[in-house]
């Protein structure tokens, strides 16, 4: 079991390796095609959709990030030949398949409102006041389903209209504000703007305040911990490398 | 006095272009002016209701398009109940306004209205004007 | 015997018209109905799309049946297609959708497979309006539980369009209904039958043109007023604003107009069951009508 188990990963590592280290194409034994921006190109299997159009040639200096599914930057729009869905992904979190016709969103096109999130009343009619087109919506679900992150966009656009503050922020919650949503919308909503509207209103007036925090708060405030940030604020650049790699490498106090 | 109107081809595609979006036969119209005594925004309106249809008929598009009274109706749905000759009168402001708005043509800018007046209507005047004046 | 019921409640009456729901469910407790509210419903559009080449607009009431097929699935309701609306703009968007979808086979196919990931609609539900529930009932039933006198309140019925027209979804007489001034008869109020009962309020011209919709205020307010009326009732939140925010701005246009308070149908009938006045909600009618019900000794 052991030596089948390694020879899988053996596998594994042999496909990623190609794209980063240049191997010897005929090691690859499976490849499948991939089209980008119309064009066919031949990549090995089991590669990141961002791996294989790199080892396509193409280099990211846009719709890159964090390479980890966390930014949103690398939005990707796709459809797989003989399927006319239309289909979404994170490239640097989805496997290409055989037949992808791929694009990259690096962009998707939206005014933030500006508001003073000080100066609101805890209304849910705020939603509409910053973002009236959210009335436009018609239930389509097409945000819903273009979401990467599979979360329940239309209920939380849906929460934003009925003026729910916390429904808006806990179904929003894992939304990484990669602009598939609304580029999709018909109604010509912004979703993610709204939900960091209703995360950032539930947070400010919605929860209570942690306690410890409001303590600790205090505490910097009240100068107890002045010593430590002038010392800090002095150090030369090698002290504050060796300060900053001692620390990291102590066992975490919580 | 009378008035010498030709109808082109361009009217003639026009008054079917409604009757289709619309669903209902324009033609059987017979200009009783029961619609235009029921409508409640008539003293809003620039032409009646009874004119619409006739104007329709004619196939005017210009002149319709242009009307305010297609963007002042509010749907209420009088004019139908009360037509002898059972037409929706409601379902041919919409198929007029629905020319205009499908050309992306927006008769409301929600950006434009106050945050104040934003606080203090309802959600359903929102979406009520958005269908009806937006694209 | 509990009645429960699959309801839909609309978006304004979780805002600006929360009163019209906690006096409902506060009422429907009195009589035996449990109003059970749709998991996950989505806003349905509030006007009707009405040209025959559209499909998209019917996506939102569609939706919102599936929810009452699931209801029932989830065992929530016990075999229970009736869903009550009590917003005049949702009843009649709700009820317009559901009709063309039973005359349309063409059409509910192409809903059905846009919204693949949803079970399918087959027509199962019904759309009815709360006032209907009550007919049904009886209004001898409602009367029962009449506790307080109001037999000193005048008080005008108003139906706006929406419950009435088109014909097919009528909850009463097009031309003359009476189902507002039966209810109000057995709550013991004096009904102001009046000829601008069924006039447009002017619906969303509130937004764009208000002094048009404050022009059909005066029209119906003094109406009703001339009629007799110390009140005007009301099933749809946004008449309820048209009719009583907008005195507002029909005082502007008519210095002498002096308006009425504007209640939903659901608070008088809590005033006359004896719920509690924090239900009732008056904090969210804009002309506050408290201080008529104290001068008649109705409120403390």
């Amino acid at each position: 079991m052991e030596e089948k188990r390694r020879d899988l990963m053996e596998e594994i590592a042999e496909a990623n390796s190609s794209a980063s280290s240049g191997i010897d194409d005929k090691k690859i034994k499976h490849w499948i095609h991939i089209y980008v921006l119309g064009k066919q190109y031949k990549v090995p299997a089991s590669l990141t959709i961002m791996q294989a159009l790199e080892y396509a040639g193409y280099r990211f200096n846009k719709s890159v990030g964090c390479r980890a599914g966390f930014c949103g930057a690398c939005s990707t729009m796709y459809r797989v030949e003989g399927d006319y869905k239309i289909k979404t992904a994170l490239a640097c979190q989805t496997m290409a398949e055989d037949g992808m016709y791929l694009v990259q969103i690096p962009f998707s096109p939206a005014v933030k409102a500006k508001y003073d999130i000080n100066n609101e009343p805890y209304d849910g009619n705020v939603f509409l006041k910053y973002y009236p087109e959210l009335a436009r919506c018609v239930s389509c679900n097409t945000c819903t389903k273009t979401c990467p992150q599979d979360l329940q966009v239309m209920d939380y656009v849906q929460a934003a209209i009925k003026g729910d503050f916390q429904k808006v922020a806990e179904w929003s919650f894992d939304c990484i504000q990669c602009g598939l949503c609304a580029v999709r919308c018909p109604a010509e909503i912004v979703q993610y703007h709204a939900a960091q509207l209703g995360r950032r209103m539930y947070g400010k007036y919605g929860l209570s305040e942690e306690p410890n925090i409001v303590k600790r708060v205090e505490e910097i405030m009240s100068g107890k911990f002045e010593e430590e940030f002038k010392k800090v604020m002095s150090l030369q650049k090698d002290e504050l490398e060796k300060v900053y790699v001692k620390q990291q490498n102590e066992r975490e106090i919580y | 006095m009378s008035k010498t109107v030709e109808i082109t081809k361009e009217a003639d595609q026009f008054l079917k272009k409604i009757e289709e979006l619309s669903g209902e036969k324009i033609t059987s119209c017979i200009q009783c002016g029961i619609c235009s005594g029921s409508c409640p925004m008539i003293n809003e309106m620039d032409l009646t209701p009874a004119q619409i249809m006739s104007k329709t008929q004619l196939g005017q598009e210009e002149e319709l398009l242009n009307s305010k009274s297609i963007w002042i109706c509010a749907s209420c749905f009088n004019c139908k109940v009360r037509c002898p000759r059972d037409l929706d009168l409601a379902k041919v402001a919409e198929a007029l306004r629905q020319v205009v708005l499908r050309k992306a043509v927006d008769k409301i800018n929600i950006d434009a209205i106050s945050p104040e007046e934003m606080m203090e209507l309802p959600q359903i005047a929102l979406v009520a004007a958005c269908r009806r004046l937006t694209n | 015997m509990a009645m429960k019921l699959p309801y839909y409640p609309g978006c304004t009456l979780k805002t600006k018209a929360k009163n019209f729901e906690t006096s409902t469910l506060a009422v429907a407790k009195e009589l035996d109905i449990e109003l059970v509210e749709l998991p996950k419903w989505n806003c349905c559009g509030a006007v009707s799309s009405i040209v025959t080449d559209d499909l998209m607009h019917q996506l939102a009431p569609a939706r919102n049946f599936v929810r009452v097929l699931e209801m029932n699935k989830s065992g929530i309701v016990d075999n229970e297609y009736r869903l009550v609306a009590l917003c005049s703009m949702c009843y009649n968007t709700l009820k317009r959708t559901n009709l063309l979808l039973k005359n349309d086979h063409e059409k509910l196919k192409t809903i059905n497979d846009f919204m693949y990931l949803e079970e399918d609609y087959n027509n199962e539900v019904e759309v009815v309006h709360f006032l209907e529930i009550l007919r049904d009932i009886g209004f001898d039933k409602v009367k029962e539980k009449v506790k307080v006198d109001l037999s000193s309140l005048k008080i005008a019925p108003y139906y706006g369009c929406l419950l009435l027209r088109p014909k097919e979804i009528a909850i009463d007489n097009t031309e003359d209904p009476r189902i507002e001034s039966d209810l109000l008869d057995s709550l013991g109020v004096k009904p102001i039958d009046n000829p601008f009962k069924k006039m447009c309020c002017g619906a969303h011209q509130t937004v764009q043109d208000k002094y048009a919709v404050a022009r059909n205020t005066y029209t119906i307010v003094s109406g009703a007023i001339k009629a007799g009326a110390e009140a005007i009732i009301t099933s749809c939140p946004l008449c309820a604003f048209n009719l009583d925010n907008r005195q507002r701005e029909a005082k502007e246009l008519y210095p002498d107009f002096e308006g009425v308070p504007i209640l939903y149908f659901t608070q008088v009938m809590g005033l006359a069951f004896g719920v509690p006045e924090e239900e009732l909600g008056f904090d969210l009618n804009y002309n506050d009508p408290r201080p008529l019900l104290r001068e008649k000794n109705i409120l403390k």
